[in-house]
């Protein structure tokens, strides 16, 4: 199987459901003639034209309100975030309008919009440039949001959104982006609400989504090799909806459960997730549930100190110790 | 490229004699036929009388919520809708039993959305400030000062998209002129060439406070010099010129491809809401409006005058809409609450549409 990085995996994503669909298109600030801030949509304007490959001014809750207007009427728009921090400016767009037409007709109209673009800390671009929404996200019914952390992931989770006839708000990771990981050739998908074992294991379950699953992976390998622990990854990759099932299952087998995430621990995704392990798995637990989040400030620009803020391979290893 | 046609005042439409309203004789109302006149003068009675009946119908506390009446307005909603085509849409704020009703949604489900009924609209989903009605090519309904405005531009996007010759009349107040997603949203349409009409409807207040103490310039349209944008301020009270005027811009989307911004003046005779007190305005200025200026009695008078009209048919039509508004309220009374179980349906269209559901997991989160 070809190793691509998760950049071309979701290129090829937007590529074959732009080819599959006529509906589909593109907008968003330098995704045409400049290929993409990150260079997602690379080649797209010339494969596909500047119909369906659209650069917008620096003008979210213009050209989002746009995206979410258009699909009322049958078009789907993959709308590009440079930034998820900006979707802040374009917020009443994306949850008054995309999330709740539906309801507030009725059921009379439909939103099969797409949002997508990065969502992380790490890359030392300070505070305003560096959130990570997903909970805000999951935090509003009539929304979908993914956060996957490979590049089989990232194509299969951008090809069912895109797919999809709800809103669905797609958040990649800058760091991820040159990173490969093996990924077979032609279409498929991942469908959303399908979580991932990404490490089988017997004595703790770290959960975790987006970049932490990598920071999970690595902190596995150092848990067995160093201290003969066996853990167990689990990748929600789709928050909401969530497969209850395979984290239930999971803590079920291990009795631990450590979550991990980049997001700020106060009404994180985690919160609800421990939440839920603790209602539906007490008598499971052999231990406390363990949250092992980004420290909870404002995103700090300085470099070294930023890598003290996000999640590493440490932390993870120091919450699992103290449950093992 | 801009051009300011001439803004007739609602006091130079007043001066005119009742049987030559300005505009009545541009090509587009020339054309009307004897019904059709009636027509327009039937449906902006129509809301007028089933919004004095929501009124009613709030003081006995039957409506939840907010109640935002558009009484005096009728001749914009009713002389844009007036000229819709197959691929025209619609698209307001939270003032929109006009648009609603000018579109061709019955009473009936409307009240019944008031009051929170399953024979709504919305299933008693919306309320008062989001009426739907996407077949009929009206799109809402918003609450959110402004947040309509990118979306009248998107549904402008999709005709140009589709290759469908249309246009989208996008509505707002005069306070929504201040709010950013309007700029953005004027400047992306002018970029981009979209077929969209925009349409202040300028009563003169959002909310409790004056246009001269929110705008810091005036005409309001002027600003759609600053997009390269088509514009125009009229008298929004005489349907003619609304009919007449909309038109010209319906046109320049439908054969251009181009946007443009339209100011009518206008008048709410209520307050902002059923909680106003309107203590920010004179009573006077309200009953010079109502004596002068008020679209239904220019329209009659007019009618009356040309002998489309006699009193005993125009009062007929009276009649009837209140007996229509009447039956509305006793529908709405006699319709059910939606079941409990209607809180989680129209939340995701895939839940709706279990058969054809792709996505795996659990969506709702009450347990």
């Amino acid at each position: 199987m070809p190793l691509i990085t998760y950049r071309q995996a979701l290129n090829d994503a937007l590529a074959e459901e732009l080819t599959r669909d006529e509906n589909v298109i593109i907008m968003g600030e330098e995704v045409a003639q400049f290929n993409g801030a990150y260079k997602v949509t690379e080649g797209l304007l010339e494969k596909f034209g500047p119909k369906r490959i659209i650069d917008t001014p620096i003008s979210e809750a213009g050209f989002i309100g746009i995206g979410i207007g258009a699909s009322l009427l049958g078009v789907r728009p993959v709308m590009e975030l440079m930034f998820w921090s900006f979707a802040y400016v374009a917020f009443d767009q994306m949850i008054n309008n995309a999330a709740n037409v539906r309801y507030m007709s009725g059921g009379l109209m439909h939103c099969p919009i797409v949002i997508r673009g990065p969502a992380n800390g790490g890359t030392a671009v300070g505070a305003t440039h560096s959130h990570t929404p997903e909970n805000f996200i999951a935090n509003t019914p009539g929304l979908k949001v993914v956060c996957p952390a490979t590049a089989y992931d990232a194509k299969g989770l951008m090809k069912a959104a895109i797919r999809d006839n709800d809103p669905v708000y797609v958040m990649e990771n800058t760091i991820l982006y040159n990173e490969k990981w093996e990924v077979p050739e032609g279409d498929y998908v991942v469908p959303l609400g399908k979580a991932d074992i990404k490490r089988e294991g017997k004595d703790v379950s770290i959960i975790a989504h987006g970049r932490a699953v990598i920071t999970a992976l690595k902190a596995a390998e150092i848990l067995k090799a160093e201290h003969g622990i066996d853990a167990e990854v689990v990748d929600l990759r789709s928050i909401r909806p969530l497969d209850e099932e395979t984290i239930l299952a999971s803590v079920r087998k291990t009795h631990r459960a450590v979550l991990v995430e980049e997001n700020k621990p106060f009404c994180g995704v985690d919160a609800q997730i421990a939440y839920m392990i603790q209602d539906k798995a007490f008598d499971d637990l052999d231990a406390p549930i363990r949250r092992v989040s980004a420290l909870d400030a404002p995103q700090v620009y300085s470099m070294p100190l930023e890598k003290l803020q996000l999640p590493d391979a440490h932390r993870v290893i120091a919450a699992v110790k103290t449950i093992c | 490229m801009t051009k300011k046609a001439s803004a007739s005042s609602t006091a130079e439409t007043a001066a005119k004699p009742a049987s030559g309203l300005a505009h009545k004789d541009a090509p587009i109302n020339a054309q009307l036929t004897r019904e059709q006149r009636i027509d327009l003068f039937r449906q902006m009675v129509r809301i007028r009388r089933f919004e004095e009946r929501t009124l009613r119908v709030y003081q006995q506390g039957k409506i939840g919520g907010f109640l935002h009446l558009y009484i005096g307005q009728e001749s914009v909603a009713v002389g844009t809708v007036s000229l819709k085509g197959p691929h025209d849409h619609y698209i307001t704020a939270y003032r929109d039993h006009g648009h609603g009703l000018a579109v061709g949604m019955s009473m009936n489900e409307c009240m019944a959305e008031l009051q929170g009924k399953y024979t709504g609209c919305s299933k008693g989903k919306g309320g008062s400030m989001h009426y739907f009605a996407p077949d009929k090519n009206f799109w809402g309904g918003h609450g959110i000062v402004g947040g309509q405005t990118p979306l009248g531009a998107g549904l402008a996007f999709g005709l140009k998209y589709k290759g469908l010759k249309g246009s989208c009349l996008c509505f707002l107040g005069d306070g929504a002129v201040n709010q950013g997603a309007f700029a953005e949203a004027l400047n992306l349409a002018s970029l981009w060439s979209l077929p969209v009409v925009f349409v202040i409807e300028n009563n003169g207040y959002s909310m409790g406070t004056s246009l001269a103490r929110s705008s810091a310039a005036t005409p309001l349209a002027k600003r759609a010099d600053g997009y390269a944008m088509d514009w125009e301020v009229l008298n929004g009270a005489n349907i003619y010129e609304v009919r007449a005027r909309t038109w010209e811009a319906m046109k320049r989307a439908h054969d251009s491809c181009r946007p443009s911004l339209l100011e009518m003046d206008t008048y709410r005779y209520r307050g902002h809401s059923m909680s106003d007190p309107e203590k920010y305005r004179d009573k006077a200025e309200v009953e010079e409006y109502k004596a002068k200026h008020d679209p239904l009695n220019l329209l009659r008078a007019d009618l009356l005058a040309d002998g489309t009209l006699d009193e005993a048919t125009a009062d007929k039509i009276d009649e009837a809409a209140k007996a229509e508004a009447d039956a509305s309220a006793k529908f709405a009374d006699e319709s059910p609450f939606p079941p409990a179980e209607e809180i989680f349906k129209d939340v995701y269209w895939e839940t709706d549409n279990p058969d054809k559901r792709t996505s795996q997991g659990k969506l709702f989160f009450n347990d």
